[in-house]
């Protein structure tokens, strides 16, 4: 069969199991007072039609921060704008300034359904396809399978279209600028992900390992001469877009410094609910958020952060290329998320995306990643009434995947690339089966993620402990995402010579 | 593939649990009102005793499936009680508890471990199976081909029916009698009678196969009748076991002097008199029926080939009654085009017909599904499917210049057009309220040509197929 069917065949699945989620419920459903992220979305719709441009951040008669004030950069704002004009010609009653306040009906729904739908059919899936096209080493059928395998990742597909959010935009930019980069458009590149930090400030998880690579590069080319003018154009390509993004907002000072303000909120403190990461996880041992002083808990999350990052960021820096880079995208990513300051469980999706990415070299570990960071956002998706799609979805993403990378077969030490760790500990531990001791692990915890996804389903925490299985599902992913952590750091800083070079590496 | 080439059957289990986990997120899709129907049937069989099951008529949806079918959903009652009692009230009318949708719908997507099992005996009665690498082997094809149809998904996992089980019954038989295993083809093929009386369309080629090919033990050496050689036994013992199983299914309700209820009229006697064209009565339709199809079963008769040919001769009685019968449901096109499939993976004029029936066929299934939450689901899987079968034949039999002659192809690409104006354009104009029906009266008609198309080129190759394969030298 041609190449053209089997990729279209491919997005056709991808496309109809992305619709057929979007049918369940979705965050905040019939809940008033405030709803969930789908009432956030159509009220900036509504605050970004009706309100000119300097008061959209700003707290006004018209325009409650307290009810889902926008908190993403402009460029989202300027989503919601040209959402809400079709909005407008479809229903005006959507985007009606205050008396659209928990507007909920089954047209809307299929409306801003198909809004999310839009924007991922224009930017991410045609960046998944081309990433798997160029990227992606064997035969054609591999690429089929492996882009087959990231457009069925449960966790994008969950939180998009179930419980509604523009991830598959922000994601898809950086997605283009890691092409960008990848192809050596590295112009474009940056383009790129300087529109997707301009989407969601989120994005910054996966600033410093771009910084570094681009960096790496040009001091490659020499830092005087070729080198230092790609640095001069990148970085004129950045402030550009920069300022072509804030242009409205530049005219008053007190303009950008409100955004900011919005976009990082430190007085939120150190976590909210439950999240997978150190500080939530520590907090059910010691009382940190109590027991330490606001500074102090931001200088413990930096200094853990820079600590874990900058290892990844030094090699990436040393030797920028394509592998290091996917590889340094997690790292920092994965750092960012387990030591940060207020971080959502739905960050988990930026490690998620780099890791999509090394699914087709190390298949059985990034499955297994892909299936944690979807678990570890059961308790979301449960308080959302998605918990059929995350059944199928996830169980669909386990075998197909497995199935066609042949994920259980490739896990030699070799293909771990956990080779060279295997050299250095032989001396101690000579009878070490590396590869065994992974899938036996792999297994376990598929079991003990199912288990307590049926307990915190079926079963009724105990009245001491309202919160248990939240609780149990976070420390679980938790310390998974630490044992992931360092075993992708451990790839990346050992990565020996290697043989056969990625086809596009610069 | 990536997918390890030793392991022979691991593709079909990945086809069948990949099309299953889309049939589990198609669960809270649009139901139509067959879901009220399959409800009603549940707490009927489960609270009355059986005297009284064709007797109910609190719900408008009375029992009109013979009584093996009441019988499956008397079984289906005794699981469905532990999701939610309260479905099994028949006082309940249109309850839809998430319970109720869930159990239902898991219902249907079990059921179709028989359709599974089915497609699988029917990849061994393939010829030839060879191939260069997965995707271009004919067993492969056809698996897709079957087990991710976009009619048995549509009308199956959204509208809501149990055909997938059905045609599992069916394409079993047909694989019994490809595998010379005449009487368990005769006996599933009773069973599925009682089961859905609608298969009584393609009884006739059955008959007639059987008696030719089968009671008629042997042929003379330039295919013609050996009447000498008819074999009483064979067909004594045939028709013990269709009058057995009827006797099983019928026998109660024949004891309880119940049988003028349970002949499921329901739907034949309503007449209709048209406004412009004349009107046309059940009996005109019964005529054209058996007129259409009289040929094909003569051939068969006269210049048997081998199963094949029955095959052919089914699809042509399934095709002919959905023409000309009465009170035809736009599902009666599966029918033909499922076992369609299994002669289209070996031959390149059944692979020609297969796709102009198929694609026209499916797509005259859109107005099944009116909601625009589904509108995405059945462009897309519509899609999925014809992308499917035109590139894989294509490649099968790519000796031979192209599959689809010019005029064919442009038809085909018309419904992309036919569909932009009934379901984009349409309903924006002032005349969606004066005319509602005029883009269903487009579907229908543009649809038709293609299946009337179809129809006469399978009855042509029916006809002018020679005796090339193997004598039939039946047991």
């Amino acid at each position: 069969m041609e190449n053209w069917s089997l990729f279209s065949l491919c997005v056709l699945l991808g496309l109809t199991s992305r619709w057929a989620v979007s049918f369940h419920s979705y965050s905040g459903a019939g809940k008033p007072p405030m709803f969930g992220d789908y009432e956030a979305q159509r009220h900036w719709q509504e605050v970004t039609y009706n309100l000119p441009v300097h008061e959209w951040y700003f707290n006004t008669t018209n325009n409650d921060l307290n009810y889902w004030g926008l908190d993403y950069p402009p460029l989202t704002a300027y989503h919601s704008l040209v959402c809400a004009y079709v909005a407008k010609l479809l229903n005006p009653e959507w985007v009606e300034l205050h008396a659209s306040r928990g507007y909920e009906s089954h047209s809307h729904k299929l409306f801003m359904r198909a809004t999310v739908l839009f924007t991922d059919i224009l930017i991410y899936i045609p960046a998944v396809l081309l990433y798997c096209f160029y990227f992606c080493d064997g035969s054609s059928k591999q690429k089929v399978a492996t882009a087959l395998c990231i457009l069925l990742y449960p966790g994008l597909i969950l939180i998009d279209y179930g419980h509604f959010q523009y991830n598959s935009v922000s994601l898809g930019l950086a997605l283009w600028g890691i092409l960008g980069l990848g192809l050596g458009w590295d112009l474009f590149g940056s383009l790129a992900f300087t529109l997707a930090l301009n989407y969601k400030q989120m994005e910054l998880y996966h600033s410093l390992p771009f910084f570094c690579y681009l960096l790496g590069k040009c001091i490659k080319q020499g830092l005087i001469g070729r080198g230092f003018f790609q640095l001069a154009k990148i970085s004129l390509t950045v402030l550009v877009t920069f300022a072509l993004c804030w242009m409205p907002f530049l005219s008053d000072p007190k303009q950008p410094l409100q955004v900011l303000h919005r976009l990082f909120p430190f007085g939120r403190g150190l976590f909210e609910d439950k999240v997978a990461n150190t500080w939530c996880s520590l907090n059910v041992l010691i009382k940190i958020k109590t027991l330490l002083s606001r500074e102090t808990q931001l200088f413990l999350s930096f200094a853990l952060t820079l600590l874990f990052i900058l290892p990844s960021s030094l090699k990436l820096l040393s030797k920028p290329n394509l592998w290091q880079f996917k590889l340094a995208l997690v790292n920092s990513s994965l750092a960012f998320f387990l030591f940060s300051f207020q971080v959502h469980e739905k960050s988990i999706l930026l490690a998620a995306l780099p890791v999509c990415l090394v699914i087709n070299e190390i298949p059985l570990i990034a499955i297994w990643f892909l299936l944690t960071s979807t678990f570890s956002m059961l308790p979301l998706l449960v308080k959302d009434g998605l918990l059929l799609p995350y059944v199928v979805t996830s169980l669909a993403f386990l075998f197909l995947s497995l199935y066609l990378l042949s994920a259980l077969e490739r896990s030699t030490e070799e293909e771990l690339r956990l080779g060279l760790y295997r050299k250095l500990t032989r001396h101690w531990l000579p009878k070490l089966n590396l590869s065994r001791i992974i899938k036996w692990k792999f297994w376990f915890s598929l079991v003990a993620m199912a288990a307590l996804s049926f307990t915190s389903v079926w079963l009724e925490p105990p009245a001491k402990f309202p919160d248990l299985f939240p609780v149990l599902v976070s420390i679980l992913s938790f310390l998974h995402f630490l044992g992931f952590i360092i075993y992708f750091n451990l790839v990346q800083l050992m990565e020996p010579q290697r043989k056969k070079s990625q086809k596009k590496t610069n | 593939m990536a997918a390890p080439v030793t392991n022979d059957q691991s593709w079909f289990f990945a086809l069948a649990l990949g099309v299953s986990f889309l049939k589990c997120l198609l669960i809270n899709a649009y139901h139509s009102t067959d879901f009220e129907v399959h409800r009603n049937w549940l707490a009927l069989t489960h609270s009355l005793p059986a005297a009284q099951w064709y007797y109910e008529a609190t719900s408008e949806w009375t029992l009109d499936y013979p009584p093996l079918f009441a019988w499956f959903e008397y079984g289906l009652s005794h699981i469905a009680r532990f999701f939610d009692k309260e479905m099994l009230v028949v006082q309940n009318l249109n309850y839809a508890s998430p319970a109720t949708i869930l159990f239902q719908r898991l219902s249907v997507i079990v059921a179709d471990v028989v359709f599974f099992y089915a497609v699988k005996e029917c990849c061994k009665c393939l010829r030839e199976d060879k191939g260069k690498y997965l995707l271009g082997k004919p067993s492969f094809i056809l698996t897709v081909l079957l087990l991710w149809n976009f009619g048995l998904i549509i009308v199956d996992h959204i509208h809501f029916q149990y055909n997938g089980f059905l045609f599992g019954v069916l394409l079993l038989s047909i694989a019994r009698h490809f595998q010379n295993r005449h009487f368990e083809g005769a006996l599933l093929f009773s069973i599925l009678l009682n089961l859905k009386h609608i298969y009584l369309y393609i009884a006739p080629a059955y008959g007639i196969y059987l008696l030719r090919c089968f009671c008629f033990t042997q042929s003379n050496a330039d295919g013609s009748l050996q009447w000498r050689s008819f074999s009483v036994v064979r067909l004594v013992t045939l028709g013990t076991i269709v009058l057995s199983t009827f006797s099983v299914s019928f026998g109660p309700f024949i004891a309880l002097g119940q049988l003028p209820q349970a002949s499921m009229t329901g739907g034949l006697v309503q007449e209709f008199q048209h406004s412009v064209l004349p009107s046309v009565s059940p009996l005109a339709t019964l005529v054209c029926t058996v007129l259409s199809i009289l040929p094909a079963l003569f051939r068969i008769w006269h210049r048997p080939n081998g199963a094949r040919g029955f095959l052919r001769c089914l699809v042509i009685c399934a095709l002919g009654s959905f023409m000309f019968g009465w009170h035809v449901h736009e599902k009666a096109i599966l029918m033909a085009i499922l076992p369609l499939s299994l002669l289209a993976v070996e031959s390149r004029e059944d692979a020609r017909i297969f796709l102009i029936l198929s694609i026209t066929g499916h797509y005259s299934l859109f107005p099944l599904l009116f909601t625009t939450q589904e509108l995405p689901i059945k462009i897309l899987l519509l899609l999925l499917f014809t992308i499917f079968s035109l590139t894989s034949l294509k490649t099968l039999f790519r000796k031979g210049g192209a599959l689809l002659n010019p005029l064919e192809a442009t038809y085909l690409l018309g419904l992309i057009p036919l569909e932009l104006i009934c379901e984009f354009v349409y309903p924006l104009t002032v005349w969606q309220k004066t005319f509602p029906f005029l883009p269903l009266m487009l579907t229908s008609i543009y649809c038709a040509l293609g299946v009337t198309y179809a129809f006469i080129r399978l009855y042509i190759s029916l006809l002018t197929c020679s005796d090339s394969t193997k004598k039939i030298k039946t047991q």
